[in-house]
């Protein structure tokens, strides 16, 4: 090889090199342009859309609710965020708040409370929003906001007719000192239910039946015992923020 | 010096993704989203639509880009542009409907690594004028939304009683459950590649006989 052939060599290696940077650079460049560009243009419709899952989700578990306030339990007591910002309710939540809603009906009298809730099913979590009602001190019903379970097996638990007649008054009343749920909530065998906190499993989807017990025994041991000293608060919608959330989602 | 291209567009170009070269049904690419999203025919239907957009997308991205792109970063560039398109089609699908969304559950994301879509990348749109890969992009889209209704349709049939989530045979259907599951779709794929192979047999066997009868 002569010392001409060698430079030369150098040279296309260098020039390949900085035209390899030069075009990954440029097609990363172009990419994060059209994601950002696709992310601004669909922010709003895809967080309407999230509101309106939620929104259908609850007043699904409370039945006769026409609108709902976004609350956030912390050790200092409940705040309503409804119309915060979501940075803002990330913030609060950090400090180890409990987020939940409360459902009014026209008249801005509470309906009932619904959470999220999550538990490991058969395949992934099975997440879902369960509806406490405070009146019987029961959960009256349960949405499932995400789950992957097995089509035909799993999702049974949406309609199961026995399993779900569980749900008209599932006992969920606190202990004396307040500050446990009085009896745990758990899913037992197909056809053994006795009492009226326990969930009659589907038989073929025990694991699923089993996650959805779980999910709302954990949650609603949580954040039960801490909300009742402030239901009275609850109670009514005072009417100077009477406004339904909906209203100022739109704005 | 390269080879020197071909740029002629027949009828071909476009017909050989639908059913020469089937993506699914022939060459047997993208398996995984095949066999995972169509136990209903929507959720095969959108399955289909989004791969084809971010197959189209690509290739021509990538077809417009072909003399620039140096060879050695060729699959990196490649996969960044494959990975943007179904970034906005993830957005763009959450903004559609949410339910849709997660019936798809992460196969939206995988799409990035279909081979499909890189195969063409690599072995079409490097390699061909704007048009050209277009058309051919088209086809093969076209192919795969095709192979992917063909086996949602017979498994929502079957599995759950209905097609589009209309009810067909009354309450008195037990439906297949299997059908929905994953064995299912194994069956139902052997069973639509049993039949292409069998049509495409008997064709050659035809043609054959017909040669040896005018010889």
């Amino acid at each position: 090889m002569t010392e001409s052939d060698a430079t030369e060599s150098i040279a296309i290696k260098r020039a390949s090199s900085l035209s390899m940077i030069v075009t990954l650079g440029g097609v990363a460049m172009l990419s994060g342009l059209l994601v950002v560009l696709t992310w601004q243009l669909t922010l709003a419709p895809i967080q309407e859309n999230q509101r309106i899952m939620i929104e259908k989700a609850i007043f699904q578990v409370v039945s006769d609710a026409t609108q709902r306030r976004t609350y956030i339990l912390t050790d200092e007591g409940i705040e309503d965020v409804s119309s915060m910002q979501k940075n803002q309710k990330q913030q609060k939540l950090k400090k180890a708040g409990i987020k939940f809603y409360a459902a009014y009906d026209e008249q801005g009298q509470l309906k009932g409370i619904a959470a999220e809730a999550a538990a490991q099913g058969y395949a992934d979590m099975v997440r879902l929003l369960y509806g406490y009602d405070p009146q019987c001190q029961c959960i009256r019903g349960f949405s499932v906001i995400k789950m992957t379970e097995t089509p035909g097996l799993g999702d049974k638990i949406l309609t199961d007719e026995i399993f779900l007649a569980s749900f008209d008054a599932l006992d969920a009343r606190l202990s004396a000192d307040k500050k446990t749920l009085k009896n745990a909530i758990v899913t037992v065998k197909h056809g053994s239910k006795k009492n009226p906190w326990e969930i009659d499993a589907i038989s073929g989807a025990t694991i699923t039946s089993k996650a959805v017990g779980k999910a709302i025994n954990q949650g609603a041991a949580q954040l039960l015992p801490k909300l009742s000293p402030f239901l009275q608060q609850l109670q009514q919608l005072e009417p100077s923020i009477n406004a339904p959330e909906h209203a100022e989602a739109k704005k | 010096m390269p080879i020197k291209e071909d740029h002629t567009i027949t009828a071909d170009t476009f017909l050989s993704g639908i059913w020469k070269e089937n993506p699914v049904f022939v060459m047997l690419l993208g398996m995984c989203p095949v066999l995972a999203v169509t136990n209903s025919v929507i959720n095969a239907l959108a399955m289909g639509l989004a791969t084809t957009f971010v197959l189209l997308c690509s290739s021509a991205l990538i077809s417009m880009l072909r003399n620039f792109i140096p060879k050695e970063v060729r699959i990196a560039t490649y996969i960044v542009i494959i990975a943007t398109f179904v970034t906005i089609t993830d957005y763009v699908i959450q903004a559609i409907s949410l339910e849709l969304y997660n019936a798809l559950g992460a196969f939206i994301q995988l799409i990035v690594v279909n081979c499909m879509i890189l195969g063409r990348a690599e072995a079409y749109a490097s390699k061909n004028r704007f048009l050209k890969t277009m058309t051919n992009s088209l086809g093969m889209g076209i192919g795969f939304t095709i192979a992917l209704l063909s086996l949602g349709s017979v498994r929502e049939l079957l599995g759950n009683g209905s097609l589009l989530g209309y009810s067909l045979f009354g309450d008195a259907f037990q439906p297949w459950v299997v059908m929905v599951l994953p064995p299912g779709g194994f069956i139902v794929l052997g069973a639509w590649l049993l039949l292409f192979n069998w049509l495409k047999e008997r064709k050659e066997n035809l043609s054959l006989a017909n040669e040896r009868g005018t010889s």
